[in-house]
């Protein structure tokens, strides 16, 4: 009976159609993959275009001079513009240090220890919590009980986002300082912190740029965490205890809007958000590859 | 000798002058000699090395420990605000659907049910995408490709949300409105079950719409996850099954996927965990309703959505901003259950 199947030349067909049939898969899962890679990139494309088309037209220098004014009076993103930049400053100048010490601590005080495992695991939780929940975070300790929105709340709201992101690069990029390096700065003698500070950080200044670059560029978009904190304000305002106004902020009010030049404001402001993020993100790129 | 005792190099030049002090070139001449000033010369020396390292650690276990509170702070607000609304409400709180500003009632279960349906539905949507631009960009992309097409993707994951929202808005829900609801509606309008998923006038808004921009939100945190954890599978393997005769999906299926699979699950809970919590974009598209829908198409609200939504009419104090309080303490302890989960099965793989 089983003479019949083993016949060499059933056997050969039967592999060929085997391998035929293999070669079909495999040729669809490519094709497939590259469907996958194409409708990926496509929505970049779509997105990007979106923001050129209806962006572009409405970049005037009116928008970097004036500000956010009234519908029908042309007015400008410029205290939106500059509120974004004080607290993204805010939040790096404060989210940075910070950031620095926790990663030196995971990479060179914590090896093995279960503090350190702790410490880890909750950084990189905090890298993906919802940014929604830390501007209500600082709406109960820094809004509510001092009396108002802040652009101070706004700024430490973004703080908390800023140091998860350098913790990783920081912690990462040590990791990579070869032992050698160490070990010369303990043979002359250096004490830990000073063979850290004076070679370690300098060995590793690109992936901490990069970090600080990444953070900056995160948190420049970021639009909930500031709707509790910063709130947002049509008018000229630089007190930092007052509510300050932001690019996504006005972006997000202007966006829903019925007001067609609001509208138009709003595109020419995601273009123009759009572009820095991408922007930054792509210089943080060109800073690590540097290193070789 | 001073060489040996000069202390901690001030700058570089003290380290460039140690080699050249001919008392340190010999070794066998140096040995003996450290052991017999060193008493008298350590004790100064030792004293401040210990103390800078004294300060510098406690500095850097501090800011640790400060991540740590900082955790627990926004899990205490969160718990603290919405104290008042968990107490009225009781456990019924999370199943509750109804959100009844008027009547001071307020429920979790709509938003709830809208932030899981829709973060699942994202993943439905974005898992098979990922994977095969993982797949694309480790086995078959050319090498000139990999690196251009891989940073494109990756730039995806970085365009602000609120970018999303708008782009959803303004290109994605005419789309859906005008074309594909339309469409839908009609090829299951005398299928019994089915009808109903996709019952309703075509708004263009509602939930599909969310979960189809989440799903476009979270694709470049899962493909990115994915193609690392593909990179790490040692080339041997991979060589042995294609020397065998494998054809590359064959590969991957019996020898990448298997390899990876705790990691890969680990990379789509990540992107569970970003589309549970993703604000802007959901709210731009949702259709902002507290009812539950049956059909895909209706409009809802998630967590986020109605927290952003609600909290400009939500005074200090109210009963209503304790419920949006509750509400974030909920989708907070439904995301850090995620990502924990994303974590550990994201732990680089044990040596050997």
């Amino acid at each position: 009976m089983g003479t019949t199947t083993l016949s060499p030349a059933r056997n050969a067909t039967v592999a060929a159609a085997l391998g035929r049939r293999r070669k079909r898969i495999d040729r669809l899962t490519r094709i497939l993959c590259i469907a996958a890679t194409v409708i990926g990139l496509a929505m970049l494309a779509s997105i990007l275009a979106t923001l050129l088309m209806r962006g572009l037209g409405g970049l005037s220098l009116d928008v970097f001079t004036r500000i956010t004014l009234p519908p029908g009076s042309s007015g400008g993103l410029l205290n939106a513009i500059v509120g974004s930049l004080i607290q993204t400053a805010i939040g790096t100048a404060i989210g940075t240090p910070v950031g620095l010490l926790v990663g030196t601590y995971l990479s060179e005080y914590a090896r093995g220890s279960q503090l350190g495992t702790a410490v880890r695991f909750v950084s990189d939780v905090l890298l993906s919590a919802p940014s929604i929940l830390i501007g209500l975070f600082v709406y109960t300790v820094l809004v509510d009980p001092f009396g108002g929105f802040s652009g101070i709340a706004g700024g430490v709201a973004l703080a908390v986002i800023v140091i998860p992101i350098v913790v990783r690069t920081t912690e990462d990029m040590l990791q990579l300082i070869p032992v050698a390096l160490r070990e010369a700065a303990v043979a002359l003698g250096a004490p830990k912190w000073r063979s850290i500070v004076f070679v370690c950080y300098p060995a590793a200044r690109e992936g901490i740029v990069t970090g600080m670059l990444l953070a900056v560029a995160r948190i420049a978009g970021e639009t909930a965490p500031l709707l509790f904190t910063s709130l947002g304000n049509l008018n000229w305002s630089l007190s930092l205890t007052q509510p300050m106004a932001s690019l996504p902020v006005t972006i997000y009010q202007y966006a829903g809007s019925a007001f067609d030049d609001w509208v138009a404001l709003a595109w020419v402001g995601a273009l123009l958000i759009t572009f820095g993020v991408l922007a930054v993100n792509i210089l943080a790129r060109l800073v690590l590859r540097r290193r070789g | 000798m001073r060489c040996a005792q000069s202390g901690a190099p001030k700058s570089s030049t003290d380290v460039a002058g140690v080699p050249l002090n001919p008392d340190c070139t010999n070794l066998d001449r140096t040995v003996p000699d450290i052991a017999a000033p060193a008493p008298t010369a350590r004790p100064a020396r030792r004293s401040r090395a210990v103390s800078g390292d004294t300060i510098y650690a406690a500095a850097t276990t501090t800011a640790g420990v400060f991540v740590l509170l900082l955790l627990g702070a926004i899990i205490a607000s969160l718990f603290i605000g919405g104290w008042p609304a968990l107490r009225a409400f009781g456990p019924g709180f999370i199943f509750d659907t109804e959100w009844d500003p008027v009547q001071e009632v307020f429920g979790a279960g709509v938003s709830i049910y809208g932030t899981l349906l829709t973060s699942i539905m994202a993943l439905v949507l974005a898992v098979p995408l990922a994977f095969g631009i993982a797949f694309y960009l480790t086995e078959l992309a050319p090498a000139w490709l990999r690196r251009p097409v891989g940073t494109a993707i990756e730039l995806l994951a970085a365009v602000p949300s609120i970018i999303f929202g708008m782009w959803g808005f303004y290109v994605i829900v005419p789309l859906m409105a005008q074309t594909i609801q339309p469409a839908v509606i009609d090829t299951f309008v005398d299928i019994p079950l089915l009808e109903d998923f996709f019952a309703g006038p075509p708004f263009g808004t509602g939930l599909f719409t969310a979960a189809l921009i989440l799903a476009v939100m979270v694709l470049p945190f899962i493909a990115a996850t994915m193609r690392d954890v593909f990179l790490t599978v040692p080339a041997v393997f991979k060589e042995s099954a294609y020397g065998v005769g494998a054809t590359t999906w064959e590969v991957m299926r019996s020898i990448v996927v298997p390899y990876t699979r705790a990691a890969v699950v680990g990379g789509i809970m990540l992107g569970l965990g970003r589309a549970l919590g993703e604000t802007m974009a959901v709210t731009f598209v949702i259709g902002n309703t507290n009812r539950i829908a049956t059909s895909l198409f209706g409009p809802g609200n998630t967590i986020a959505s109605i927290v952003a939504l609600e909290f400009p009419e939500s005074p200090a104090g109210s009963l209503k901003l304790a419920s949006l309080l509750a509400l974030g303490f909920v989708l907070f302890v439904i995301s850090f259950i995620v990502l924990a989960i994303s974590r550990i099965l994201l732990r680089p793989r044990a040596k050997g």
